[in-house]
């Protein structure tokens, strides 16, 4: 069994009061608690956090966990002869165990496996997908390492390769829940369940927003003065999109239900943004072409900031 | 070894739960699911009808309170407090992804 530190882990000396516990604890738990902080390690150090104080704040499981000795974090070690018998877990093994799972059988220093019902516990795992596999339903396949007790009541981490349907319908941030594919529970405890938050990987051309797509349209400055018919990219492939004659950079086209289907209703919507963009540099032919329209057009861009300039003067 | 197959829900607004599921499900025990309806941090499909029946998003809200309610030691009005807050930042972040969405990229 790997070492911890859980001292260490919280930040404080090991002769600690349980206060000073509870403080070092809050503090660190406002820093890394998943609902409250943005670091991206949060949920990761709020777990360690958490283990820690789990066995710190109940003065048994403290008193057993200092009986353990100190060893170096990572370290292997087996506790002192006879810990097992004191603290009710005479075969408990320790070579496969990880130290939360230890603790988390000592129930203030009796074993859980007695006829107390516990609900297994919740996990939450995350999984990135790419647009396309939300937009036509996925596959994914997670390795979890779940402890699972044993016909002792003890517990034990188990690999175990979960495949999910991910149904089409997701987007990003969104969450689907496996009843019962958590942690087992115990003395008939319902098991805990599996909650799955969906990440979408950034799209090269397809913005998100909820199940609706942006996609920004570049249009040559004659195109968008004439309009066009443009093919354009959708996730079911290209259409063909008519750009109406004098369309302003900035303005919204909507294809109607080319977005991401929802789970249990209308699809959303793409929506083509316009940019009017110039080439880097102009041909001969081309900057005659402007010049004329520059002499021939009385069309003022700058119209409205004149009225306010001669209305200032 | 195989992998096992399983069975995935949408915790979407289409997902329904009895207060009763809400309470064994999320961990929080009923009396303190009432405070927290009480308190406005979850709130029933319709309030006026009996039973009251709840969507699958106050299923994740009430696992957020019994997060917070355990590891902050936290009473049920404090806990709807918090509740409260989390969902104003969640709408205003929804709402900075939304216009970043719409923006179009500088070329």
């Amino acid at each position: 069994m790997k070492y911890k530190d859980y001292y260490s882990v919280l930040g404080v000396d090991r002769s600690a009061t349980t206060e000073a516990i509870k403080k070092a604890y809050r503090k660190l738990a406002h820093k890394y608690h998943p609902d409250v902080s943005k670091d991206p390690q949060g949920e990761e150090k709020f777990k360690e956090v958490a283990e820690a104080y789990e066995t710190l704040k109940n003065p048994e499981k403290r008193a057993a966990y200092d009986q353990l000795g100190r060893h170096q974090p990572g370290q292997d070690f087996q506790p002192p002869p006879g810990w097992g018998e004191q603290h009710g877990d005479a075969q408990f093994s320790f070579d496969e165990a990880d130290l939360a799972d230890l603790f988390a059988g000592l129930s203030g220093g009796r074993h859980a496996g007695g006829h107390i019902r516990m609900p297994g516990q919740d996990y939450d795992v995350a999984t990135t997908i790419s647009l396309m596999d939300a937009y036509q339903g996925t596959e994914v396949e997670l390795n979890l390492g779940l402890p699972e007790p044993d016909a002792q009541g003890r517990l034990h981490r188990v690999p175990r390769k979960l495949k999910v349907r991910i149904p089409k319908g997701a987007t990003d941030g969104q969450r689907l829940r496996l009843a019962g594919r958590g942690g087992k529970g115990l003395n008939g405890g319902r098991d805990g369940d599996l909650y799955l938050t969906i990440t979408l990987q950034a799209h090269p051309l397809f913005r998100v927003s909820g199940h609706d797509l942006y996609l920004d349209l570049p249009l040559a400055p004659w195109e968008a003065v004439l309009g066009a018919s443009i093919d354009v990219p959708t996730l079911a492939g290209p259409v063909r999109l008519k750009v109406p004659p004098n369309s302003p950079a900035g303005r919204k086209l909507r294809l109607s239900g080319r977005g991401l289907p929802r789970p249990h209703g209308k699809e959303g919507d793409l929506f083509i943004i316009t940019q009017i963009v110039v080439p880097e540099t102009a041909t001969d032919a081309e900057r005659g072409l402007y010049e004329q329209l520059a002499k021939d057009s009385t069309f003022n861009p700058r119209a409205h900031l004149q009225k306010e300039m001669n209305h200032a003067a | 070894m195989p992998p096992e197959h399983a069975e995935a829900v949408w915790l979407t607004g289409d997902s329904v739960f009895s207060l009763a599921e809400l309470a064994e499900i999320s961990g929080l025990p009923e009396s303190e699911l009432r405070e927290l309806i009480d308190y406005g941090a979850v709130t029933p499909i319709d309030p006026e009808s009996s039973p009251w029946m709840f969507n699958g998003k106050c299923l994740l809200t009430v696992r957020t309170a019994c997060r917070l309610r355990i590891s902050f030691d936290l009473e049920p009005h404090s806990v709807a407090l918090m509740i409260s807050l989390l969902e104003q930042i969640q709408d205003l972040e929804g709402q900075v992804r939304d216009l970043r969405a719409r923006q179009p990229e500088q070329r």
